[in-house]
Order: C-alpha cells, then sequence, then structure tokens
C-alpha cells in the first residue's frame, strides 16, 4: 500500500469543505426529495448555492471520489473516501449530486466499458451535465429479469430497438438510458441479452409516468419503437448484457442496502416523535407497550445493520471480508427502512395518515414516506429474489 | 496434560506463526503477553476508522490457537463425557489448567495485578471458540466477572491478593447476584445485619454460575434501602465458606456448575467487605456488562456452530430423490437465520469493542448485542432443531447440547425482556 497521510488529507478536507460549501448547502434538505440534485439537462437548480457547491465538488471529482482522475473523478483510495465522507457529515454538507449515473452506470462503465465510452460518459455524470436512466424491468420480466423480450436487431452498424421497458426511475426526466435488450434468442435466457446505451431524445423513444400509491409518478412505462442504435453504444459484447447486468444489480442492491443515507432523515428522531405523539406514563415509559417494544427491536435493528456495514468495510481493508457476508445488506437494509417507515407512522397514529401536504407538510411527508419505502422491498431485486441470492452464494446450498 | 500443545515444538502451526513475529519466542504462559507487544507496535489503522468491529491479526492469531486447543481438548466429545460421567465434576480440571497456562484466565485482569490486559474483544474471541465446542469453563465467572468486581470495587489489599491467584488460576470465584428465577440485579434483597464481628447473613443468592466448584464466593446483599432501589448494594467477598452457609448443588438442562447459596445465620468478618459498604452499584454495572458481553460472545459460538451444521445437513440430507437444501421453503428460513446472524455478530463485536474503547454507551451496545444474540441464538436452535428432523430431538445428536446450553444463556445475566426493558430507559422512552 503507498503511503498516505491520512491525517493531512482529513485536515485538508476539513479546510476546503468549510471553505467550499455554501451555508445554505449544510442545512437539512427538504424531507420531500426536492432538494436532491439529479443532475441533467432538464434539471433546475433550486439555489445558485446549489449549483455552486455542485460544479465546486464535480471540479475536485469528489462527486465520485473513487473513480480514477482520467475521467475526472476523484481518485481517493477507499479510506480517503470514507473520510471525505465523515468530514461531510460532521458538516452536514448535503450530496452535491445523486443519481443513477454516479451509482450504477459509472462503476459498470468503469469495469466493461470501452476507453472511449470511458471517455465520452464518466465526465458528464461526475459533473452532473448528463442525467441517466436505467431500462430493465418488462411487463413480463419483473423478478425474472433475464426473460427480457425487448428486441435488437442487427442493422449491421447499428441495432434496430423495439420493445417496452417499465419502472424507469424519472425516465421522463433523464437524457440517456442505458437498457438491456435481446440480441439473440435462440439459446438460453441468459444469453443472448446485450447492454445498450442511448439518448432519450432519440426518435421511437415515448416516455410515460405511472401515478403511485403516493401520487407521484417517478417511475416510467417507456415505449421503444424502431429505435436506433448505433454499434458503438454496445457496452462489452454483445450477448453478454447478463453479466454486466447482475454486477450493476451488485450496485444497485448496495445502493438500496445504504438508502437511508440518501433519504432526508425525518426533523425529529422516532423517540422525539413517540413522545410527542404517544406520550409517557408516570413511570416515564411509553403509553402503548406494543409501539415500544417495537421501537426497541427497530432502534437495535438499525443499530445491528449499521455495525455490520461498518465491519464489512473494516473486514474489508483488513483484508479477511468473506464477500459472500455482502448478499445479505439489499435484503436486510430494505426490510429495515421498511419497519422503520411503518413504526413512524404508526408512531404517529391517525396523524400518520394525513394525505394534506399544504396543512400538514411534516406528517405528510412521514406517510409518503411509508408508501415509498413499500417499493423497495420490491425494486432492484424484490427481498425473495434476495433470500434465493443468499441461498445460493452465501450459503451453496444445492439448487433444484 | 501439559497443555502446551500449542508450543511450536509440539508442531502446532499456529503458535509457531505468531511466535515467529516476535523476537524471543519463548512458549509457556508468555503468548498472550507476546501478542500484545507485537500488537501495540503496530500503527493504529482502526484510530482513522473509528471503532474496531473486527479483530486485528494479534487477536486472530489468539482466537487459531484457542480454537485448535479446544477442538483437541474441550471439544463437544468431550463435554458430552463429562456429562455422562455423572460425577459432578463441571469441567475438566487438566484442561483448565492447560488453559489458564495459555494466558486465557488474565486476559480481561490489568497487568498491575498480574494480568495481560488484552481486551475484551480478544477475549470475546475466546468465547466465542468455547462457544463452538461447548467448552465447560470457570473463565466466565472467575476471570471475567469475579475479577472485574474485585478490580471496579476492591481495595488495594483485594486487588493485590485476588487478581493475580486469578489470573494464575490459582483460584476461582463466583458470584451469588439472583434472588429468584429471573436476572435482577436491584432486586437483591438478601439483608446484611450488622453484629459485634461484622455482618449476619440469612437469605439465599440463587442459580449462581459455578458456584458448586468456585473456591471463593462474591455476593451481593443489601444493607439499606429496598427493591429497585440502586444505593444500599453492598458486596462481600467470601474467602473461606462461613459456618452457616451451604452450597446446593442446582441442576441445569445444560450440565454445567450452579449451586444456589443457603446462608443460615452465617457470621462474615467485617473486613469482608468488597470495597465501600452500600457502593456496590457502579461497580456492578459494569461488571454485569463485561460478563454479558463475554457470555454473548459465547452463545454467538454456540450459534454459528448450530448454524453451521445445520446447513451442512442441508447440503447432504435427501428426501424426495433431492437434496432438502434445494427446497425454497427451507432456503429463505436459512437465509434469513445467516442474515439475523451476521448482524447480531456485528452488534456483540461492538459491545466488546465498546467496553475496550471505554466508550460512554456502553450499557446500550451491550444490551443490544444480549438482546439480538438471545432472539438470533433461540431463533437458530429452534430452526437446527426442526431442520434435522427426528434425529433433531435425541440425545446423540449434538445440536441437542447446544439447544439447552443456548437456553440457559438467554436468561443467564438477563433475557430479552430484562435488556430492551434497559435499552428502552437509556433512550429515554
Amino acid at each position: 500500500m503507498t503511503e498516505i497521510d491520512y491525517d493531512a488529507f482529513r485536515a485538508e478536507t476539513r479546510t476546503w469543505l468549510e471553505d467550499n460549501c455554501p451555508a445554505s448547502m449544510r442545512t437539512p434538505p427538504a424531507t420531500d426529495r426536492s432538494d436532491n440534485v439529479m443532475g441533467g439537462s432538464k434539471f433546475d437548480f433550486k439555489s445558485e448555492d446549489q449549483r455552486v457547491w455542485l460544479e465546486r465538488m464535480a471540479e475536485r471529482g469528489w462527486t465520485a471520489p473513487e473513480w480514477p482522475e482520467q475521467y475526472g473523478g476523484g481518485g481517493l483510495d477507499p479510506k480517503q473516501a470514507k473520510i471525505l465522507r465523515k468530514e461531510m457529515a460532521r458538516l452536514n454538507c448535503r450530496a452535491p449530486l445523486i443519481g443513477h449515473g454516479l451509482w450504477m452506470l459509472g462503476p459498470a462503465l468503469l469495469e466493461y466499458g470501452s476507453e472511449e465510452q470511458k471517455l465520452q460518459h464518466l465526465p458528464s455524470i461526475i459533473n452532473g451535465s448528463v442525467r441517466w436512466c436505467q431500462g430493465y424491468s418488462e411487463p413480463g420480466a419483473g423478478s425474472d429479469l433475464a426473460s427480457l423480450r425487448c428486441k435488437a436487431e442487427d442493422k449491421g452498424d447499428h441495432y434496430l430497438v423495439n420493445g417496452q421497458k417499465c419502472w424507469t426511475s424519472d425516465g421522463d426526466k433523464a437524457d440517456w438510458m442505458f437498457c438491456l435488450v435481446r440480441t439473440d434468442d435462440s439459446g438460453p435466457k441468459q444469453q443472448g441479452i446485450s447492454f445498450v446505451l442511448f439518448p432519450m431524445d432519440t426518435p421511437g423513444v415515448a416516455v410515460r409516468p405511472v401515478p403511485l400509491l403516493t401520487g407521484e409518478s417517478h417511475f416510467c412505462d417507456t415505449f421503444l419503437e424502431n429505435v436506433v442504435v448505433p454499434k458503438e453504444n454496445l457496452v462489452g459484447k454483445e450477448g453478454e448484457g447478463w453479466t454486466i447486468a447482475k454486477a450493476l444489480l451488485v450496485h444497485e442492491r448496495n445502493m438500496m442496502s445504504s438508502m437511508d443515507d440518501t433519504m432526508p432523515a425525518p426533523p425529529k428522531s422516532l423517540v422525539e416523535y413517540a413522545i410527542e405523539y404517544v406520550g409517557l406514563n408516570e413511570n416515564g415509559r411509553l403509553r402503548d407497550q406494543r409501539l415500544r417494544a417495537r421501537m426497541v427491536s427497530q432502534m437495535m435493528n438499525k443499530r445491528a445493520l449499521d455495525l455490520t456495514q461498518s465491519r464489512a468495510f473494516e473486514e474489508g481493508m483488513a483484508g479477511v471480508l468473506d464477500m459472500r457476508m455482502t448478499s445479505i445488506f439489499k435484503y436486510a437494509g430494505t426490510e429495515n427502512i421498511k419497519d422503520n417507515t411503518a413504526l413512524l407512522v404508526d408512531v404517529l397514529g391517525h396523524s400518520g395518515f394525513r394525505w394534506d401536504a399544504e396543512e400538514h407538510y411534516e406528517e405528510t411527508q412521514r406517510t409518503a414516506a411509508w408508501m415509498n419505502a413499500l417499493s423497495f422491498t420490491i425494486a432492484g431485486g424484490s427481498s425473495e429474489v434476495q433470500l434465493n441470492v443468499i441461498a445460493k452464494r452465501s450459503l451453496e446450498l444445492p439448487q433444484q | 496434560m501439559d497443555g502446551f500443545t500449542a508450543c511450536p515444538e509440539n508442531g502446532n502451526q499456529n503458535l509457531a506463526g505468531i511466535l515467529a513475529h516476535s523476537a524471543h519466542g519463548r512458549c509457556k504462559g508468555d503468548l498472550i503477553r507476546q501478542l500484545k507487544g507485537i500488537m501495540e507496535s503496530y500503527s493504529n489503522i482502526q484510530g482513522i476508522l473509528g471503532m474496531p468491529l473486527v479483530l486485528n491479526e494479534e487477536q486472530r492469531m489468539l482466537r487459531d490457537s484457542v480454537r485448535d486447543f479446544v477442538k483437541d481438548n474441550a471439544n463437544v466429545d468431550h463435554f458430552r463425557k463429562l456429562r455422562d460421567q455423572g460425577n459432578g465434576q463441571p469441567y475438566d480440571a487438566d484442561t483448565w489448567a492447560s488453559l489458564v497456562e495459555l494466558g486465557i484466565s488474565g486476559i480481561c485482569i490489568p497487568e498491575a495485578h498480574g494480568g495481560l490486559e488484552f481486551g475484551y474483544l480478544a477475549m470475546g474471541a475466546v468465547f466465542e471458540e468455547f462457544g463452538k465446542q461447548l467448552t465447560a469453563s470457570p473463565l466466565l465467572s472467575s476471570a471475567v466477572f469475579g475479577a472485574s468486581l474485585i478490580e471496579l470495587a476492591g481495595t488495594d489489599t483485594q486487588k493485590s491478593k485476588y487478581l493475580p491467584a486469578i489470573a494464575s488460576g490459582e483460584l476461582t470465584v463466583a458470584v451469588g447476584i439472583e434472588e429468584g428465577s429471573h436476572h435482577a440485579p436491584l432486586y437483591t434483597m438478601l439483608p446484611l445485619v450488622e453484629s459485634d464481628a461484622g455482618f449476619i447473613l440469612s437469605g439465599r443468592k440463587a442459580f449462581v454460575m459455578d458456584g458448586q466448584s468456585a473456591d471463593i464466593l462474591i455476593v451481593l446483599a443489601r444493607s439499606s434501602g429496598g427493591l429497585g432501589d440502586t444505593e444500599g448494594l453492598t458486596l462481600l467477598l467470601l474467602e473461606k465458606d462461613p459456618a452457616g452457609l451451604q452450597r446446593d448443588n442446582v441442576r441445569m438442562v445444560d450440565s454445567r456448575d450452579y449451586a444456589d447459596l443457603v446462608f443460615i445465620d452465617a457470621e462474615v468478618s467485617a473486613d469482608s467487605v468488597l470495597g465501600d459498604v452500600g457502593e456496590a452499584f457502579d461497580p456492578l454495572v459494569l461488571s454485569l456488562d463485561r460478563a454479558r458481553a463475554c457470555l454473548a460472545a459465547e452463545m454467538l459460538g454456540g450459534a454459528q456452530e448450530m448454524f453451521d451444521r445445520t446447513i451442512a445437513y442441508l447440503q447432504e440430507r435427501d428426501q424426495f430423490g433431492q437434496k432438502i437444501g434445494s427446497f425454497q421453503a427451507l432456503q429463505h428460513r436459512a437465509a434469513d437465520m445467516y442474515t439475523e446472524l451476521e448482524l447480531t455478530r456485528s452488534t456483540v463485536m461492538d459491545a466488546l469493542s465498546a467496553l475496550d474503547e471505554q466508550r460512554d454507551d456502553i450499557s446500550q451496545a451491550v444490551s443490544t448485542a444480549k438482546c439480538r444474540i438471545n432472539d438470533t441464538s433461540l431463533h437458530i436452535a429452534n430452526e437446527a432443531i426442526q431442520m434435522h428432523g427426528g434425529i433433531g430431538v435425541t440425545d446423540e445428536l449434538d445440536i441437542g447440547l447446544f439447544f439447552k446450553r443456548c437456553h440457559v444463556c438467554v436468561n443467564l445475566l438477563g433475557n430479552s425482556g430484562y435488556h430492551s426493558e434497559r435499552f428502552a430507559g437509556l433512550n429515554g422512552f
């Protein structure tokens, strides 16, 4: 390992953040995701500070701290990146940029993309000028993703793509899509899948938002009709898209397992809400014994989950991490958020089911957070699929 | 047995590996002292990362040595033999002597008092190995719980008299806390009545771990106050059993050593008080947390072993023409156990680490760990029996021995109700 002076790095980072993070970017973001910076050509910055903060962080490559410098990344090692995260947390710095480009496509391109593709796409992900969406699921291919049928015909220098994608997160706001298509249906379903990239304004691409339980529609149906995709936009080799898709799912699942970090925390803690909405009895105990017991379990579970993520990191640093262990995080993390948001609305009682953002903004946000979290244990591999993965990969149980 | 199967001359590769790190590698008793020196010479990487949740190299080497030793000398078969002999011998004295020689009885005792001060993460690693092999020993009652009370509550004279003897294995201590069927240290009501010679004790301490075999006893009594009061608790150290004290054998499903201590007008001298009269609460709380964290580590080992054996069975047992591990109904339950066990492991490591770092959230960390390992090991114990099917309920299969030990441990030093209550209180609800 090269000699890096981590204490010095910490000190420099601290000073730089203090000098460069605008004061308004050190306040808690709104709890409804409206302060999230997703980037892309259709994104409107809410404030000049927000724009400046992204610009300054992107200039250092610190929107993607661990990506190589030659593509505009920060070039930090994992320990430095952790120090940066801790220092940002210390000052309550908001994330300058989030999204599918940073979380998913970037890591996949770094691993499987050609040099041209990396140079073309990584810098615009890092500076937030291009926003990406993911074309994976189809009406007939959800948990069984490999049975996807969206067809890409070989037309010499390009593919002609026809089919439908669904659950495309923020498809209506994205500039480009990374998409799984079928280039061959003669063999086993996992073969013959390819991974392609195309701009959302390509003729033949149509997007329709799908309203959810919360009334919001950040998922879309995407219709692809005679969409021309040049062959240089194929990532990896033709027919090897499933390998990339699986690697990318790992990134997605990692991201989802710590979804909490990307969701603004409620303004009060669970205990504060409980004391306010349920109340304590004369012995200082919560009036509702069952809620009290659920709170203890939930708080211990959350603590266990956070500790396990730290432990995995430390084991990784010490070179003793058993990678098989990491398959629990998507399952455990999303189930935990679902339990936590559900517990919070139960603590709020009647007020937990308000649907009146104008008169009761904060309570309505808790209601929305609970309904939103229902999708976390479904998207990116349902909990049931994750349990299959754990049984197969981690426990090496026989397959039928 | 000389117990030094761990000597390089005896071909133990792990110890040889450890000693190779050290300039002067003689064995005998010095193992941990040497490890500690190596550890201190390392740069403290973990300081950058925050709390250590992973064993460092020296702690791993210690764990590997203990693992090898107990696998050969204090494994489940040995435990079964001890139980079947039925001669009341709770642990094998020779094996214990060898373990002492390895240094483990001094791991948590300060250097100033003849210990090795190697820390709780290290001790936890030892307990985890004990848990995997059902190794019976007075390590928890004496070298952790008893030693901690003497260290934290005792006078200088008491510390220098007893701690070196506990570290060297000359003496074992048992601690009498409970008076009822549930862990409730604040409900201690054994009255401490002053007399001419000191005090008179009349009453009972129940379910005292290693209470039959221990050389000396520490007993929690009440000098003032009532049920639930933190003030007025007093610890007595009884070097010899006074007249009027009877140790009644208590037989439990885990076949370990427990005793009820029955005092009938037993006279104890004034200098039996450990530390100060009425001031036992603070040392008691920290000592209990140290013992709970180590017990949690033993339970973690037991749970891991039951889990591993069950997964192995799912991989080999055929029914309906296929391995039963290929059935999704069992796969999901196995995956759930695995997830729970990994999450719980982190809380146990954190509790041990909190003790080493003397953090201010020790109580919260320990209650989280004990509560979670209680629930996780019960879950795994029940699933282990169910998934083994009929043979799971036979005495022949070892799973049952782990199952029984697990259930007793769940109730030792606080069940999940106790620790949930405490956790809620610490968090203000």
